[in-house]
């Protein structure tokens, strides 16, 4: 089981209902309604994933991103989960507030930009930074944007979004110690009164 | 996956509302008695809680599966239901019956009316997909089925499994709406008008009362024609027929020179042996009429537990898969937890009848975790 994904099913409290943006092949959802008897829906594009995800017994809707919180009423969901999608979102300020408003709580995880290995391979090497939590090229990574641990909590102070709870994951363990520099990803749990 | 058949099926009949009691319809009118054409295929359970009801299209009847006892034809939808298949005799007991207003042993306008010993023809009530639901309903009841396991089906099928949710949503687990819309558009409307007025255009119609006469096969065929140009896609047709000839040479004529020519009078004046004028008319106004759009769809309930399976195929442009997705946006306001999938095809809206690959897989799979409780 990957780290981000036991983090996460220890966020969620049990028989919560969840959306997953961007769910993949639905591992995470079904370790969540394995282990938490959670009420999951997931959203996805790509149709062989969406087919795993319905042989998982997955509920599981075609569509971007974007356009896929908007129908949804006030709180529908008990979390809302944007993991690893973050920095391939074109719209990412709108993700975040609809995800906000259809959940009571948000779950977003995304790799850390200023990783020492990424600001070294800039600074030392000046070459676009490749480590364990961002393993593309430039020319085929799914990335649009890059961003850090700070980026994200200076964005949630300027939106007045509440952070509360925030994991910082090295390669095999949480980091506590300077975080922004040491932790690949980050998982926060955010919320808005 | 095992293709096995289901072997030789034969039809049964219902029949209810019969003095003092009428089905009561939409429009106002009632009618009764009431016959409904219908087939079963697997078992039903000793819980009766393994049925599914298939909801047939437009020209479609309770023969969805198996081969007939009488003319010895396979269903329409045999590719999907039987042992091993999406919908899984070895495991569903499966019920599909001809609606109302239908002309494949159901009452519509072809049968007699009690109170002339004629056909109805026009006198008999316009029906909508409310009423075929209400008559399902009765037929559900006398299995003594008080849940649906599943309501499937495509197109005016689709639009059947809405109204089954909308009306009855604590009577189903599922719904599988496909290749279907929540109202008929402008444009959808218009098709089936034109449909109509070349029936009600061939003399030989009668204003309705032909039944002495024989069917005004010219205006249905034609009819029929239209209908199956807008179930194929600009591709399928291309890999079908593209420009070819019937024969070798052009003939400066007006005859069947292509292959697509050929292929439509061939489905055209075959339809006619086989279908009611009258029921193309009222059946299609009832596709018409259809309309759950915004607050009319599960207007009794804030959120459902239905669980939803909506199928959109990319190549149908009859019923576009922006339809789907309106279905989906009213079921995420409601709750609803749905699985929604446009699937690749090129063959246009008959897609649901014809590439049932993928369609199977999906169905299976989604049936699999469908579960009484």
């Amino acid at each position: 089981m990957k780290a981000d994904h036991q983090i996460i099913s220890q966020i969620i409290s049990a028989g919560a209902h969840v959306l997953d943006l961007g769910c993949g092949s639905g591992e995470l959802l079904a370790f969540l309604t394995q282990e938490k008897k959670a009420l999951v829906q997931g959203i996805e594009l790509d149709e062989d994933q969406m087919h795993q995800c319905v042989e998982r017994g997955l509920t599981v809707l075609q569509g971007d991103i974007e356009s896929g919180l908007v129908d949804y009423p006030d709180k529908s969901f008990d979390f809302v989960i944007l993991n690893q999608i973050m920095q391939e979102i074109k719209k990412a300020d709108f993700v975040i507030q609809e995800s906000l408003r259809v959940g009571k709580r948000v779950i977003v995880g995304f790799p850390n930009f200023a990783h020492i290995t990424a600001r070294l391979t800039l600074l030392l090497a000046g070459k676009t930074p490749i480590n364990e939590a961002l393993p593309h090229y430039w020319f085929e990574t799914p990335n649009i944007r890059f961003l850090t641990i700070n980026d994200f909590i200076d964005y949630c102070s300027k939106k007045n979004i509440i952070i509360e709870q925030k994991f910082f994951l090295g390669k095999s363990k949480l980091i506590n110690f300077l975080p922004n520099l040491l932790a690949l990803n980050a998982l926060f749990v955010i919320t808005k009164k | 996956m095992k293709k096995d058949s289901l072997g030789i099926v034969h039809t049964q009949y219902l029949t209810f509302a019969e003095p003092p009691d009428t089905l009561q319809l939409k429009s106002g009118r009632s009618i009764g008695p009431v016959t409904l054409a219908y087939e079963t295929y697997g078992k039903l359970n000793a819980n009766k809680s393994n049925a599914i009801l298939v909801c047939h299209a437009l020209s479609g009847d309770a023969h969805a599966a198996g081969i007939s006892k009488d003319d010895k034809t396979p269903g329409w939808w045999d590719n999907m239901i039987g042992p091993g298949k999406a919908l899984d005799t070895d495991l569903y007991f499966v019920i599909c019956s001809n609606v109302i207003g239908g002309c494949k042993g159901s009452t519509g306008p072809s049968s007699i009316n009690p109170e002339t010993q004629k056909p109805y023809a026009l006198d008999f009530p316009l029906i909508t997909i409310a009423d075929m639901v209400e008559a399902q309903r009765h037929l559900i009841d006398s299995f003594g089925i008080e849940k649906l396991l599943c309501v499937i089906g495509g197109s005016m099928g689709g639009m059947q499994a809405l109204q089954w949710a909308s009306v009855y949503p604590e009577r189903i687990i599922a719904a599988i709406p496909i290749a279907t819309a929540l109202k008929h558009s402008p444009q959808q409307i218009a098709f089936n008008e034109v449909m109509r007025q070349s029936i009600m255009a061939d003399s030989v119609w009668r204003e309705g009362y032909y039944y002495e006469h024989g069917q005004p096969e010219n205006g249905l065929a034609v009819a029929r024609m239209i209908g199956h140009i807008t179930y194929m896609s600009d591709l399928s047709m291309e890999e079908k027929f593209s420009r070819k000839l019937k024969n070798e040479n052009l003939s400066f004529q007006f005859k069947d020179d292509f292959e697509v020519e050929g292929y439509l009078r061939y489905r055209g004046y075959n339809f006619v042996k086989r279908f009611d004028a009258n029921s193309y008319l009222y059946i299609t106004k009832a596709i018409d009429y259809f309309d759950l759009s915004g607050e009319k769809f599960m207007s009794a309930v804030k959120k459902t537990a239905v669980r939803f399976l909506v199928i959109s195929f990319k190549s149908d442009w009859l019923y576009p898969a922006h339809q789907s997705q309106d279905i989906v946006r009213l079921l995420k306001r409601k709750h609803a937890y749905t699985t929604y999938f446009d699937l690749i095809s090129t063959y246009g809206h008959d897609a649901f009848l014809i590439e049932t690959d993928d369609e199977t897989r999906l169905i299976k799979n989604f049936l699999a975790n469908v579960s009484p409780d």
